[in-house]
């Protein structure tokens, strides 16, 4: 059992932040890596990057987004409370290299990923610009950790409500204009990832994406998790989840995506109904 | 004796089995087991021979024709000991061993008529001691030695290794990346091929000798090989299995609605999604079902998505009936059950709709030339034979490879050009010091009484090293 030590809500309480007391994979992990959960015997395997680990407390973070019943089940576990089971760290690691101007543009929960790299980005002598942005103020997450993770900062909001009204996109065009860009690391919703990579394609500037595909091992063994790279199949959780974006077809990975879409709705409306009726 | 080889003549007692039509929509058990009366009448048929042909054709040696002389005289416990003695799983061997071409295939009654049920009698004597005894007598262990043995995956030679070497008086670990215990037998092997409590009992019972069992634990990742040493223990043996799903590599597989056996079967087995939505895990139902590849995992798949409720399921494989590699036993009652066999034929390409959901395949017909390297005859194209099978969900099972994960981390341990690990045949001993390795992760997929024999010749090398030394 991974009992639950601190339990934070974000967003208008649309998005959680938990942290779980899990000694072995917090000596292990590296930015960039992910965990599966699972809250309870009948429970799904949920992939999730992991926002922050602390080796010395024994202790990893996770941050996410409820969108179905199993995200609604770990949002309703409280401090004290134990996740069943957690397995990792999964998936390859950040490769940080000193090259020079970084943009780190984050979205929505993907924000919480790109936390860890950016601070690590910066902590090696890179120049790191960080974008995150929001449909709306009340949804944006982690600014000021972002703020300390990075050189300079750029907040955007879809609705004008905060910042600079507008997409992540735009500014990093903006940023891309002025001056020179080494390099984009880019985590979030999969339209957002799908922009920033079409912008920096043309000028070539190397973009690195981490996708979110369904899986159920996490150890290459399903194959659940496979997307177009570069036209190879890979596996998200033993390829990546980090890859190139400028190979990854976006496409599929949406439409992959929605493959339980009408059982999940399903799910999470029945299982809202009998958590509103306790 | 002269009794018994008159009693021979009497036929072979039948498997009481689910109805096929009730089964087919069903996830109990087919098979439903012998009473006690009918495994003494089938141990009855059995000639006690002086050179055994069954004990040789079975890859752990149990003694076959001991066991079945305890049972006739109505001790099942004294019969289940003697079957111990070198199997610890009878209960999951008499289930799924390919009997056929085994121990059966060596018993002398086959050459005019039918074997002795060997199978049968194993399942019975194991299902009948642990419904009836409360207390499961535990095997004498030895001495403690002091010595660790860290045992990475829990499949059936994992579990073989942990049990052999227990009683020995070694430390033992297992390292399980999922969250359940069982490996094959739990994420692979259906539940009406192989009930989850059986499995659970095995491992129940490992851990009542004191083996200590780590699920998810990944190694390779949460830890290394050479880390685990550091840690304190003498010896590693790796049975972590041939977990890489194959993919047909033709256009449009990442469609939705495709999926690998392996992660068909983990949805249903493992994480029981045929109970969805009663449990989390969700898993496609498809109305018309296409089950590529004819070997047990096929069959498996296909008796699955039948049970779901499928209108049609077809396996699809390019060879003719008598290629396929699936036990006649499987793929008899796969029929039974309802489910087709499109035999010489070849998918070439997945059909979706604009949404990227499956909706049918577009397959060839083959016949069957000249013999190729495996010595089966290769299936050639007919020319202009191409035609559409209408279909929404895709199992492909088509084999499955090495996957790398724990031998990518550990460079010392040597593997073949296809990734499984190099190690040697009689006892299993790696490139690495310390390491052994056995079942599919050396063989390649193969099946669970094999991947045993493997852990039990480690089991003896590796005892041999904590005694002697390397």
């Amino acid at each position: 059992m991974f009992p639950i030590i601190r339990r934070e809500e974000m967003a208008s309480g649309t998005i959680i932040l938990n942290e779980i007391v899990a000694p072995m994979i917090a000596k292990k992990a590296r930015p960039g890596q992910f965990v599966i959960l699972k809250s309870h015997e009948e429970g799904e395997r949920i992939p999730l990057t992991m926002a922050d680990t602390n080796p010395e407390k024994g202790t990893v973070t996770i941050i996410y987004m409820v969108v179905g019943k199993s995200t609604a089940q770990f949002r309703d576990l409280k401090v004290g409370d134990s996740f069943q089971d957690i397995i990792g760290p999964l998936g390859k690691a950040t490769h940080l290299e000193k090259v020079g101007n970084v943009v780190c543009v984050g979205g929505g929960t993907g924000i919480a990923v790109l936390h860890p790299i950016t601070r690590g980005l910066k902590k090696i002598g890179n120049n790191v610009t960080c974008i995150i942005g929001a449909r709306d103020k009340e949804l944006l997450i982690m600014e000021k950790d972002m703020e300390k993770a990075s050189n300079q900062m750029i907040v955007c909001t879809d609705n004008g409500s905060y910042g600079r009204h507008g997409f992540v996109t735009d500014a990093l065009k903006d940023l891309m204009d002025a001056g020179q860009v080494d390099m984009v690391v880019a985590i979030g919703p999969v339209p957002m990832m799908k922009a920033v990579a079409n912008l920096t394609r043309e000028k070539k500037i190397p973009t690195l994406v981490s996708l979110n595909p369904i899986m159920v091992d996490g150890t290459g063994m399903c194959g659940c998790c496979r997307v177009t790279v570069g036209g190879k199949m890979l596996f998200g959780c033993v390829d990546g989840p980090e890859f190139d974006g400028h190979q990854v077809d976006f496409d599929e990975l949406n439409m992959r995506l929605k493959s339980y879409r009408e059982e999940e709705t399903k799910c999470y409306n029945e299982y809202c109904t009998m958590r509103d009726a306790q | 004796m002269s009794e018994k080889r008159s009693a021979s003549k009497i036929d072979r007692v039948a498997m009481p089995e689910q109805d096929p039509k009730v089964r087919a929509r069903n996830f109990l058990e087919v098979p439903t087991g012998y009473t006690m009366e009918m495994a003494q009448a089938e141990a009855e048929r059995c000639l006690q021979c002086a050179k055994p042909g069954c004990v040789q054709g079975c890859p752990v040696s149990v003694d076959i024709p001991g066991f079945i002389d305890i049972l006739t005289r109505g001790d099942v416990s004294g019969a289940v000991q003697r079957i111990w003695l070198k199997n610890a799983l009878p209960a999951v061997c008499g289930r799924v061993c390919p009997q056929e071409i085994q121990c059966e295939g060596n018993c002398i009654l086959g050459k005019k008529g039918k074997p002795v049920a060997i199978g049968n009698l194993e399942r019975f004597c194991a299902d009948y001691v642990r419904e009836n005894s409360k207390d499961e007598a535990l095997p004498e262990k030895q001495p403690s030695t002091g010595k660790k043995v860290a045992v990475v995956g829990s499949g059936p030679s994992g579990l073989t290794v942990a049990g052999d070497l227990i009683v020995k008086g070694h430390e033992v670990t297992i390292f399980e990346a999922f969250h359940k215990a069982g490996g094959v037998l739990v994420y692979g092997i259906p539940e009406f091929r192989l009930p989850k409590d059986i499995v659970a009992q095995s491992v129940n019972f490992l851990e009542q000798l004191g083996v200590k069992v780590d699920c998810n634990a990944v190694v390779g990742r949460i830890v290394s090989m050479d880390e685990l040493f550091a840690q304190g223990y003498d010896a590693i043996y790796v049975g972590v299995g041939a977990g890489l799903p194959k993919f047909m590599n033709l256009p449009g597989e990442n469609s939705i609605g495709i999926l690998s056996a392996n992660e068909y079967l983990t949805r249903a087995n493992l994480m029981k999604a045929y109970q969805f939505p009663k449990v989390d895990t969700p898993i496609p139902i498809g109305k018309n079902v296409v089950v590529l590849g004819a070997g047990n995992v096929a069959m498996d798949a296909a008796r699955t998505a039948m049970r779901l409720g499928a209108e049609s399921v077809k396996i699809v494989y390019r060879r003719s009936r008598a290629e396929m590699p699936a036990r006649a036993a499987e793929i008899h009652h796969a029929e039974e059950e309802g489910i087709e066999m499109c035999l010489l034929t070849n998918p070439t390409q997945y059909l979706a709709d604009q949404n990227g959901r499956l909706v049918g395949m577009e397959c060839l017909k083959m016949e069957l030339g000249e013999p190729d390297e495996s010595g089966r005859r290769k299936p050639v194209a007919v020319k202009g034979s191409e035609f559409r099978i209408p279909c929404d969900l895709c199992v492909v099972a088509v084999g499955s490879g090495a996957n790398p994960l724990l031998t990518s981390d550990t460079a010392d341990m040597k593997t073949n050009k296809w990734g499984y690990i190099i190690a040697d045949e009689k006892n299993g001993k790696t490139t690495k010091r310390g390491v052994w390795a056995g079942g599919d992760i050396v063989t390649g997929a193969a099946t669970v009484i094999l991947a045993m024999g493997a852990g039990r010749q480690a089991a003896d090398s590796i005892h041999d090293f904590l005694t002697f030394g390397w």
